[in-house]
């Protein structure tokens, strides 16, 4: 148990609705969740289908732990080809929606094809229907959000929906449920909108039960002790969120900025988490109001703010004058360090529209930040922007932007090719601080080098979730390393990988790593599922999922060469801080690494590895 | 001593924990949907509350109760017997705060029993928000708090200040 055994099959193009029993071979080898909607879609998806055509699949699915009480058990991800990358992508997402789905009786959802029209789908326990979303097409998330609650007369209803950019293809267009929470990365939702599906609607009202009850009190209980007990998830992220990293990260020497020109910003601590809980000059009043948890989250880092009614980007705006999604770390880089704008209220606003209209901010800023540089240089002029000055520092351009991104509209819809394709397009594509198509989040590799092969690695593009090693390099979690130097450095990041893939299989949040190592969470895992999870056996899902990804995208077409960052990164040191004089050293190593994964020096799994792994 | 449950909104961070606490001890699964406490989030006001039965002393649930199936324990706590309830639901309309309702796949009503005296919601919760304590001390942390205000910043001046 854990799992409920049962999957929803949703065909858009011909409108009809399956169930089936999950594959249970398959969960005892990758889990659930991201390793096991992965195995999914790598057995029934080709590698070279269009991302946004209606050969490529969507799965919305949960994990073990979903639904429980295990700390943090509540999130799900999407899986599916990523528009934006051409990569297996896998978003995750926490809030509620993960957890109700659940209690509808799910373990996934795999949506094929492309409706005909706009739809939207709704799963009220066993009861699964297709209806006509014209009404909500071209609306926000929010009010989509409100509406459906509104039509179906029942404010418990969990939405996850696009907004108008994920219906126009913004390549990463997100999916929102929850009104703040996302799946946020490699343009999920704009795959969501080329199958003209709107929203998912959920309400489930049954139980989620799992292997052996009491053992499961007994390891959940324990594992909610460490994470309270534990400096970071007990104090540090309730109270200020990940944004307790900003003035840290800068310190450190590894706060890219102004596209990646500069690995310090000066204004950092204006958009920091103390600049956040600090009363405003202008109306006394702090930018935060309140943390959240998401679903069976005993941390609670998420952030409720509320904007200045008075300030620019909402004074004339009152449907904007109450509270919502504050910004967490890597929007607030993205929006502010990356473009170098310190105004804590437009970056506020602008992630309050990243959510309203469902757009990744990662993605969204740091190409906003690309498209600064092209201007400052001449690269692009007015004619191009419509008129918005895009210079460094400019919220009033920013604000501009995400506007029209949102809505893709005039230059939004260029901002939304993501930064490759745009600098690609005015010739200057070593301008795009992106791996394969990707935009690199809120560490630069300078001055924390494991995060330069993380980056280089990633099975999704660029992207800090897939082998945080902030935790041991700035952190010292589970132990020291010292971020300026690249030795011993793959082996962390093979070891982050293996045991993350394992995570986001599981249900639970990657958040809960700063406190649990797999000791944790294994005895978890296995009270509440068949299968004698074992920290090795974890450990060995994780490192197999790991190499399923690596492999569908070796046969979309990427190669060793797409294991790369941008040359600014390889080529430009540090100007600044600690890390002032160095390059990313991923020439260091890259080699090591392969060998270490059991790959090919052009980094093709071998066959021993392939069939080590049961692949 | 009877105790009862405190709950303090402003500490509540909408996990739900207590939810899957109060439904794995009544139905022995985890299933927000049968929880006697439920939390409600204001999105837009930046407030989370949970809300349960307060076991009113003259409880309006155990008056409109035509079979009697509604009781009163040796705590104060007003208890459903589910081989008394009929399921005719006038409990659930009698009661002003919505706390007492009705369960289809019993056809029985639920309602906060208290757990029999150690209510798992409260010691599920991670902040507490929600604790158990006596009951005619329920607003002593708040009045201590207040207290507190009514001489920050000034110097002692009782008869043991020092002169």
């Amino acid at each position: 148990m854990g799992w409920t055994g049962k999957i929803l099959r949703i065909n858009l193009s011909t409108g009809t609705i399956a169930t089936e029993a999950l594959n249970m071979d398959w969960a005892d080898k990758y889990l659930g969740q991201r390793g096991l909607a992965s195995k999914y879609l790598v057995e029934e998806v080709d590698p070279r289908a269009d991302p946004l055509g209606p050969d490529n699949k969507m799965i919305m699915a949960t994990g073990p732990l979903t639904g429980t009480c295990a700390s943090t058990g509540g999130r799900y991800s999407i899986i599916t080809k990523g528009p934006l990358t051409g990569a297996i992508a896998c978003s995750n997402s926490g809030g509620y929606f993960g957890a109700e789905l659940k209690f509808a009786g799910w373990d996934m959802v795999i949506f094929e094809g492309q409706s005909p029209k706009p739809v939207y789908v709704t799963i009220f326990d066993g009861d699964v229907q297709i209806r006509d979303a014209s009404g909500y097409w071209g609306k926000t998330v929010w009010d989509t959000d409100k509406g459906i609650k509104a039509a179906h007369q029942d404010p418990q209803i969990r939405v996850a929906a696009i907004g108008v950019a994920g219906e126009n293809e913004i390549l990463y267009a997100c999916v929102v449920n929850d009104l703040h929470r996302a799946a946020g990365r490699s343009g999920v939702g704009a795959v969501m909108g080329s199958k003209n599906l709107k929203a998912v609607a959920v309400r489930g009202t049954g139980g989620v039960k799992v292997r052996d009850f009491k053992t499961f009190m007994d390891a959940t209980n324990a594992g909610k002790k460490v994470l309270k007990e534990n400096a970071v998830t007990g104090e540090g992220l309730p109270a200020y969120g990940t944004q307790v990293l900003m003035n840290v990260i800068n310190e450190t020497g590894a706060l890219p900025t102004r596209n990646g020109q500069d690995v310090q910003f000066e204004s950092a601590n204006d958009i920091s988490a103390e600049a956040m809980a600090t009363p405003r000059r202008s109306d006394g009043k702090p930018n935060l109001l309140t943390n959240q948890a998401c679903f069976g989250c005993t941390i609670a880092c998420g952030r409720i703010s509320k904007i200045d009614e008075t300030h620019f980007t909402i004074q004339n705006k009152p449907e904007y004058w109450h509270a919502s999604g504050g910004l967490e770390y890597e929007a607030a880089w993205a929006l502010g360090s990356a473009t170098g704008i310190n105004d804590l209220e437009a970056l506020t606003y602008v992630n309050f529209i990243c959510n309203e209209q469902a757009i990744d901010p990662i993605s969204f800023g740091a190409t906003v930040g690309a498209a600064m540089e092209l201007y400052e240089t001449g690269v692009i002029d007015d004619a191009v922007t419509g008129g918005i000055k895009l210079n460094f520092g400019s919220a009033e351009a920013l604000v501009a932007c995400v506007e029209a991104t949102g809505k893709a509209e005039g230059f939004g819809k260029e901002l939304g090719l993501g930064s490759k394709r745009l600098t690609e397009k005015y010739g200057k594509p070593e301008l795009s601080m992106t791996v394969k198509g990707q935009e690199f989040p809120a560490y630069d590799p300078r001055g924390i080098q494991g995060m330069g092969l993380t980056y280089a690695t990633s099975n999704r593009g660029a992207c800090h979730l897939r082998s945080y090693t902030v935790s041991s390099e700035i952190l010292g979690i589970p132990e020291k390393t010292d971020p300026l130097t690249t030795d011993g450095k793959a082996g962390l990041v093979k070891a982050f990988q293996d045991a993350t893939a394992a995570v986001d299989s599981s249900g639970l949040c990657v958040f809960t790593t700063f406190a649990w190592t797999l000791e944790d969470i294994a005895p978890q895992v296995d009270a509440a599922c068949e299968g004698n999870w074992t920290v090795d056996k974890m450990l060995e899902a994780g490192e197999r999922i790991w190499n399923m990804e690596r492999m569908f995208n070796n046969n979309a077409g990427f190669t060793a060469e797409d294991d790369n960052l941008p040359k600014r990164l390889l080529k430009d040191a540090a100007k600044t801080g600690p890390a002032k004089g160095l390059v990313a050293g991923l020439d260091k190593m890259l080699p090591e690494y392969y060998e270490l994964r059991g790959w090919t020096p052009d980094g093709v799994p071998t066959s021993e590895t392939v069939a080590r792994l049961a692949l | 001593m009877q105790k009862a449950l405190t709950i303090d909104p402003g500490k509540c961070t909408g996990c739900k924990q207590c939810e899957m606490a109060c439904s794995y001890v009544n139905e022995g699964e985890f299933n927000v949907s049968k929880s006697r406490i439920r939390v409600f989030d204001f999105h837009e006001e930046a407030r989370f509350v949970p809300y349960t039965c307060t076991q009113c002393d003259e409880a309006w649930c155990q008056q409109a109760c035509p079979v009697n199936a509604i009781t009163t324990n040796e705590m104060g706590v007003k208890v459903v017997h589910d081989n008394l309830c009929v399921g005719c639901k006038v409990c659930t309309i009698a009661c002003p705060f919505g706390t007492v309702n009705y369960n289809a796949s019993t056809g029985k009503v639920i309602k906060c029993d208290l757990c029999g005296g150690d209510p798992a919601c409260a010691a599920a919760c991670p902040t507490d928000a929600i604790t158990f304590q006596d009951v005619e001390q329920g607003g002593f942390d708040k009045m201590r708090q207040w207290a507190a205000r009514t001489t920050a910043g000034t110097e002692p001046s009782g008869p043991n200040a020092p002169a």
